[in-house]
């Protein structure tokens, strides 16, 4: 079992991390979540053109820094401790891991180099009405029209849907499953943002009804999404310990400095050993995502494993720690002005996306036979 | 400590000349594992002729599996001689005299000479400074006085690491000296302390007017508290750093094996699923453990254990009393009979027969885990106040003499 970061990795983090402190401050991000886009696109361009960012896990012959699920993990993990607002889960790990791993060749040299660049956002629609992700059932239903293809069916909870140049749409056709490339302003295509519990990642319900689609992936795809699925759960699930690990701070640091009956609350073992279990937690949701991420980099079968893992462990990790905050913050932590809200919002949010903790716990039992 | 380069060849070699010159599986293990020490392959982080060869302690894996690549009798540390090899040797190495590093290491790790820890007294739990055994210089030696508790395998140490109160009026902290103690001495008396299982694992010391050389004092005289932190935290890292090895072993490997015997008859599809996600997320958190010991493990540059050992202890404690009371469940109207019954005796060490006795077992004992080597609640102060830097609780003990500290008995 191996979890060696690099130099070149701790590398990555200090400059994502300084990146994020200037781009992503407080303010820029309350104000980020306050569009109907959801980000800045000047800050977009600058993750591209300055930190390659968008083109981390793409390969270089398509512009992109040829990095892998370790390195985005690394970059997923520092984006939630600040609740960076961006399109980064729906299109640089979602469409740049279904582009890579089950997109034919002209999809891919068409897309990936826009990606790359931080020209296109794409997205992946892979949830149906009802929040079931499974690549199994895909969402909508393909029937062949001439050269083309039209969509019937409903995508819901699409990250950035509403806003996406182009949106990745896993459908069923007679081949099996396929993914279909449709454009964001295709004809017949419905496109609603949803009033999110979570500002800062927006959410959109997409209705297709007859609308125009190209089909990018050769055969059944239902493999290649079960992999896609798993890498972006990981990813989510880096997102979410880089967020717990803030709020771990943040709740020590208040419990340091706020003074009631003559003395730090978290001299207090009421609060202390709040604090304890939050850390005990991380240090388990770390393992688990390092090792999700370094499977993954291995290309393992084990990897379908490590994601269901470490999504389940990291998404209850993260609302406890969220939910702890506000408490350890006391008024303090239930106001607006405070970002605790913020950071709980995000843990249950990102907990039911892409499979909640129990379902995630089915998948693996039904996997290892237990 | 900074630790010399060697790579695993060089070690494995090492391992292979050892094995020419001692087989284990034709050599008994006095004679082996003291091979082994002189060979430098004991505890490969120590320095040389100490049973080390001054190298990075994960290096030690590689002597275990070259060792396994060629022999079938694989000695386990933890029941040759847990207490001193886990604590006894570091401590020594770290505060002992030169004749105790000379004589006392080689035995400790043959397991001639087996150690215990007198540290607990009826009156000293968690807080086990404020202990109240007394040490009173005469002449040449100690004369120490009092009670001891909680004392696994007292009834056949040859050695124990004895934390007395040499001062009485100065702080609890700075009154303490530690001692190596000949259990054969004079005065001492071992009682078998019988627990929630019936059997005695451990024991009660009694101490009387036993008279310790001034020599076998382990650091100065006063400064008890000190190294008695040496021993405190490898027993932490022992028990936490100890953990399973690999996927679905120890207590987990258990729980599966009686959740796959389960009879179908007997739960309701509703109360199966219910239990199958209890039994995932444990498989889940065995797993995590794991992985995070192995990462703390990396991370430990070198020397003693730090705070963060505390991780994998108070876990691993909490974790393997959940992976029994699910044991429980999942046994149901089974687990009303304790076939193995509470007769008062010493444990068999022949294991417990079949896994629905072992889980029954466990259940019961596993309530210790969370008290023995540092209560739950006293590893979540250590990471609250050393790891995240959360302040102390204001003390009633602080600067004020021992004797007029309040304390129960």
């Amino acid at each position: 079992m191996d979890f060696a970061f690099t130099e070149e990795h701790e590398e990555l983090r200090q400059a994502v991390r300084r990146f994020l402190e200037k781009e992503s401050s407080e303010s820029a991000m309350r104000a980020a979540m306050e569009t109907e886009r959801g980000f800045e696109a000047r800050v977009w361009d600058r993750l591209a053109s300055e930190m390659a960012l968008p083109g981390l896990a793409i390969p270089e012959r398509y512009g992109g820094a040829g990095l892998g699920p370790v390195e985005l993990a690394i970059v997923m993990e520092e984006m939630g401790r600040v609740l960076f607002c961006g399109p980064y889960l729906s299109t640089a790990v979602l469409a740049v891991a279904v582009l890579t791993t089950i997109a034919d060749d002209a999809a891919q040299a068409e897309l990936l180099p826009e990606i790359a660049a931080g020209r296109a956002i794409v997205t992946v629609a892979t949830t149906d009405d009802n929040g079931r992700s499974a690549p199994e059932f895909p969402p909508v239903r393909a029937v062949r029209d001439g050269t083309g293809w039209r969509l019937d069916g409903v995508a819901n909870f699409v990250p950035d849907g509403h806003s996406a140049d182009v949106i990745l749409v896993a459908g069923r056709d007679d081949d099996g499953v396929g993914i279909f490339r449709v454009d964001g302003g295709a004809p017949r295509l419905d496109r609603r943002l949803l009033p999110t519990l979570d500002l800062t990642r927006k959410l959109a319900r997409l209705v297709l009804s007859g609308t125009p689609a190209t089909r990018i992936s050769a055969g059944d795809a239902t493999a290649g999404l079960e992999r896609v699925l798993a890498l972006a759960v990981m990813a989510l699930a880096a997102e979410q310990t880089g967020g717990a690990q803030r709020c771990l701070e943040m709740a020590t640091d208040y419990a340091r400095t706020r003074l009631q009956f003559g003395r730090p609350i978290g001299s207090f073992q009421a609060i202390k050993h709040k604090c304890a279990d939050m850390l005990v937690e991380i240090e388990f949701a770390r393992s688990a995502v390092y090792y999700a991420a370094f499977r993954a980099a291995d290309r393992d079968e084990e990897l379908l494993v490590a994601a269901h893992m470490a999504k389940s462990y990291c998404s209850e990790a993260y609302f406890h720690a969220a939910a702890e905050t506000i408490q350890i913050h006391g008024g303090m932590g239930f106001t607006w002005e405070h970002p605790a809200h913020l950071y709980f919002k995000r843990a249950k949010a990102s907990a039911i996306l892409l499979g909640d903790a129990v379902e995630q716990r089915r998948k693996l039992a039904a996997r290892l036979g237990i | 400590m900074a630790y010399r380069e060697m790579s695993e060849e060089e070690i494995r070699t090492r391992v292979r000349a050892l094995v020419e010159e001692a087989h284990p599986d034709r050599t008994d293990q006095f004679t082996f594992r003291g091979k082994q020490f002189d060979h430098g392959l004991a505890w490969v982080h120590f320095p040389e002729h100490l049973g080390g060869l001054g190298v990075s302690p994960k290096l030690q894996a590689v002597v275990a599996d070259e060792l396994r690549r060629h022999a079938k009798t694989l000695y386990d540390d933890m029941l040759i001689n847990p207490i001193g090899i886990g604590m006894g040797a570091p401590t020594v190495l770290t505060h002992g005299t030169e004749w105790m590093k000379k004589n006392l290491l080689r035995r400790i790790f043959s397991g001639e000479d087996i150690w215990c820890q007198l540290f607990s007294e009826p009156g000293a739990g968690s807080d086990v400074a404020g202990l109240a055994m007394r040490a009173v210089r005469d002449g040449d030696s100690w004369v120490v006085n009092g009670q001891k508790v909680w004392t696994s395998l007292a009834h056949i140490s040859k050695w124990g690491m004895l934390l007395a109160r040499s001062n009485p009026d100065v702080p609890k902290h700075q009154g303490m000296s530690y001692f190596l103690l000949d259990m054969q001495s004079p005065g001492i008396e071992v009682r078998p302390l019988h627990q929630i299982t019936g059997e005695a694992e451990f024991n009660e010391v009694f101490l009387a007017d036993v008279r310790i050389p001034a020599d076998r004092m382990i650091g100065a005289e006063g400064e008890g508290w000190k190294v008695a932190i040496t021993t405190l935290m490898n027993e932490r890292s022992a028990i936490g750093g100890g953990g399973v090895s690999r996927r679905g072993g120890g207590s987990m490997g258990i729980l599966l094996d009686l959740w796959k015997a389960r009879d179908p008859k007997r739960l309701s599809a509703e109360a199966e699923t219910i239990l199958r996600d209890r039994i995932t997320r444990l498989w889940i958190d065995s797993e995590l453990l794991r992985m995070t010991i192995q990462r703390a493990r990396a991370a430990q540059k070198a020397g003693n254990p730090g705070p963060e050992g505390s991780v994998g202890k108070l876990a691993l404690a909490e974790l393997n009393k959940r992976i029994w009371e699910c044991g429980m469940d999942v046994i149901g109207a089974d687990a009303l009979v304790y076939e193995a019954g509470y007769e008062r005796r010493r444990p068999s060490g022949e294991g417990y027969g079949t896994k629905l006795s072992i889980a029954k077992y466990q259940f019961l004992r596993s309530r210790a885990n969370s008290i023995e080597g540092g209560t739950s609640e006293v590893l979540r102060n250590i990471l609250g106040e050393r790891v995240l830097g959360l302040p102390g609780e204001p003390r009633a003990d602080k600067d004020v003499p021992w004797r007029d500290v309040p304390r129960s008995s």
